[in-house]
């Protein structure tokens, strides 16, 4: 049996929280991630006495969502977990300081951690002009980039900006924003992309880091694999509509509030990698996540979909097929007559009718006059 | 066995001898043509239509009223004016009454255009049109089904009618050794051709009972294929009046000849509509709804008026006097067609009702493209009686130049 009364002591006096809450934590991290039995002791283990590593967390072309979206993680007090297992040497947004002080604790906190500090980068880097378009502390994005990457054990880009330009990089792209890893060719680069991202993906990903020492794998986009190796439509709780063919076809349509799939309204679930609809947003149940809530998947996740095709464009179906023929969401019942179709039905009868009268006539007219002529 | 006399023989010898079918000749071109080609040229930009956006471009039907006018005029009524091959068939070879047999070709004629289009009209209809064909492979069948016995005995019927034709235009071709092997065959299809139009022409009541109380109780009877198969055969007496007479005056044709047989087709037309009234009327007493008549608003209108022109016949063809001046035949004839048409309209479209909420009403280009299907067919029957040998040939001196 695990023996953790010691590990179990210092949480309560290091996290300030109860012993069964922390455990729960470090399962649902080792779950998320997909480790095998066992996994959540040995993370339990890295975070109560492994040395907490330095993290530089640098913000650029972006608007703070992930940042956010870090903070509102619900597993138990998780913004002082963040805060406990690593040492946040610089983060702008959550520090007090500002200034040349704070870009001093940067300076110092890489200098002591040489080679071991993980570095998380939010924002696409632009790079049109030198980079002149993104400036922190006199320095441009591509600077800091590279200066800061230069010491780091790993590089984490969170966001889709940070993942390959996102938002920033629509077309026309005016200041070449640029994603880490085509900046830092190289070097490898854990991508987790979303607009926000889920933050148990990065969270599960620090973790892993901490406790084996190594990143996640990852597929060819640097894409955490346990979170980023199945499509959303996979796990879609709309997929019975899609292969039963019931669509929405407009918002607030019938089949929109009975919540058909949103396929047809440009949902790009069917080619976006991400785990959204296994794992949700924000603790809060079932449906908290943009489909789940009537908005079609945008494909945040994917370079190319995610601001680059129109929200109503269809995605490219990858792997599933729709039937061929649909019911009607729709049903239309007929109108009555109209003007023009009771004009033509009145013109054809009346002129049959009328034809068929005259030839009667005028024929019966020739036999009188037959007749006639015989008598005669 | 009883030596019955051949109909061909028969005819044969009851005519002058110059007297076997022949083509009539002439030109194509007249106003009469022309307005039928642009009549065409409307339903075809129609049918264009439908086949790039679909039946809801061009139609109003929808799914409680699947069927519009294309399938109860272009199927229903149309394979009922049809009947003239059928009922000619019936009378001469059947009840071998071979004094007829020359006005068999002619009513063929009219039949094999009319079973074309109507199957053709079917394939407009079909919402997955390029399934057509299953209906002729035995694995797609569903033998229980009615509307598959309509489906492959129309479908049999047209093969049947156009071998049944071929003759005609294999001596136009010049094919002799063909046709006369064909003829050894010939009574084959000729009973098919009995046998098919009474089948479909019966199950297309039949179609009609599986509805229930969707139909309205004037209508509705498990007496309706019966009912629906007099109407069919006495619509193929009175189309061949009609066709003889338009045939006269159109093409400037003396009908004397023909005249002593469409009075025997009249008597017939008016003991079948006694029988059909006998029938409708009794079923209706028996069944304790005669107080509809007068108490279902809209359809009971239309009854009346149905019943007006299925009695008119009757009274005028009762004086022996009337039955031979032919435009009171013709009078008849048309009155009793109008009414068989109307007979169907009301039984497919007026008396039905699947519900609240549904409508149907054809759409005018619905109505165009079913106007344009009966240009192409008289167009049709034209070109034929002009090109091949098809009417009695006692043509006049106008149509020998």
């Amino acid at each position: 049996m695990y023996d953790d009364t010691e590990i179990s002591r210092e949480i309560e006096t290091r996290f300030n929280l109860e012993r069964r809450d922390f455990l729960k934590f470090c399962a649902a991290m080792a779950a998320t991630m997909g480790l095998p039995k066992g996994a959540e002791a040995e993370i339990v283990e890295a975070m109560t006495s492994k040395e907490r590593p330095s993290v530089i967390w640098l913000h650029f072309q972006e608007c703070t969502g992930c940042t956010e979206s870090m903070l509102r993680a619900e597993h138990p007090t998780i913004e002082k977990l963040i805060l406990e297992i690593i040492s946040l040497d610089y983060h702008e947004t959550l520090f007090a300081a500002a200034g040349h002080q704070i870009e001093a604790a940067r300076e110092a906190a890489m200098k002591k951690n040489w080679g071991k500090y993980v570095l998380v980068i939010e924002g696409a880097i632009p790079v049109k002009d030198g980079g002149i378009y993104c400036k922190i502390g006199g320095k441009t994005a591509l600077q800091l980039t590279k200066e800061v990457a230069e010491g780091a054990a790993a590089v984490i880009a969170i966001g889709s900006c940070a993942s390959w330009g996102g938002m920033p990089s629509t077309p026309p792209n005016p200041t070449g924003s640029t994603g880490v890893p085509e900046i830092l060719v190289g070097k490898p680069v854990i991508t987790i992309p979303g607009c926000p991202p889920n933050p148990y993906n990065f969270l599960s990903t620090v973790v892993h880091f901490l406790t084996f020492g190594t990143l996640p794998a990852v597929d060819d986009k640097g894409r955490p694999k346990f979170a980023y190796s199945r499509l959303i439509h996979e796990n879609c709780e709309r997929r019975a509509h899609f292969d039963a063919g019931r669509f929405a076809l407009d918002f607030g349509d019938e089949g929109h509030r009975k919540g058909y799939c949103l396929y047809k309204l440009g949902c790009k679930g069917p080619e976006t990698y991400a785990n959204c609809p296994a794992i949700l947003f924000n603790d809060v149940g079932s449906g908290s996540w943009p489909v789940g809530t009537g908005h079609p998947c945008i494909g945040c996740t994917e370079k190319g979909i995610g601001f680059a095709k129109p929200i109503h464009a269809l995605a490219e179906l990858q792997n599933q097929r729709p039937p061929v023929g649909y019911p009607r969401i729709e049903e239309q019942q007929g109108a009555g007559a109209s003007i023009g179709a009771i004009a033509t039905v009145a013109a054809v009868g009346g002129l049959a009718i009328g034809a068929g009268a005259k030839l009667v006539g005028n024929l019966g007219k020739s036999e009188d006059g037959q007749d006639s002529g015989k008598q005669g | 066995m009883v030596n019955h006399p051949i109909p061909s023989e028969v005819a044969r010898a009851n005519r002058k001898p110059k007297a076997t079918h022949a083509a009539i000749g002439g030109t194509l071109i007249s106003p009469f043509t022309l307005v039928l080609g642009a009549l065409i040229t409307v339903a075809m930009y129609f049918m264009a239509q439908r086949f790039m956006y679909g039946l809801g471009a061009v139609t109003n039907i929808n799914n409680g009223y699947p069927w519009g006018i294309w399938v109860v005029w272009d199927v229903v009524i149309a394979t009922g004016f049809a009947c003239g091959g059928y009922a000619m068939a019936l009378i001469t070879y059947i009840l071998n009454k071979g004094e007829y047999h020359h006005l068999v070709r002619p009513a063929l004629t009219a039949s094999l255009f009319g079973y074309s289009l109507g199957g053709l009209s079917v394939l407009i209809d079909l919402g997955r049109y390029w399934n057509f064909w299953h209906i002729l492979s035995p694995g797609y069948a569903q033998p229980g089904s009615v509307m598959f016995e309509v489906a492959a005995c129309i479908s049999c019927y047209i093969l049947v009618l156009w071998i049944e034709f071929s003759p005609a235009f294999l001596e136009h071709l010049g094919l002799k050794n063909v046709k006369a092997k064909l003829n050894k065959m010939m009574f084959v299809f000729i009973g098919l051709g009995v046998l098919l139009p009474t089948m479909h022409q019966s199950s297309l009541g039949s179609l009609l009972v599986v509805f229930g109380y969707q139909i309205h109780p004037l209508w509705q009877t498990p007496l309706l294929p019966l009912l629906f198969l007099l109407t069919a055969v006495c619509m193929g007496f009175a189309i061949v009046i009609l066709e003889a007479t338009l045939a006269a005056i159109g093409f400037k044709r003396d009908i004397a000849d023909e005249l002593p047989l469409l009075s025997k087709i009249g008597k017939i037309i008016m003991g079948i509509l006694i029988a059909y009234l006998a029938i409708r009327l009794g079923d209706l007493v028996l069944r304790g709804h005669l107080g509809k008549i007068f108490s279902s608003g809209i359809k009971s209108l239309m009854f009346l008026i149905e019943m007006a022109a299925f009695i008119y016949p009757v009274v005028v063809l009762s004086t022996p006097a009337n039955r031979k001046r032919l435009s009171k035949l013709l009078g008849a004839a048309m009155s009793m067609l109008t009414g068989a048409v109307l007979y169907r309209i009301d039984a497919f479209l007026v008396a039905y009702d699947t519900g609240p909420g549904w409508h149907y009403f054809p759409s005018v280009p619905e109505m165009m493209v079913t106007i344009g299907v009966i240009a192409i067919e008289v167009l049709a029957y034209i070109v034929f009686v002009r090109k091949f040998p098809v009417l009695p040939g006692h043509s006049t001196s106008t149509a020998a130049e």
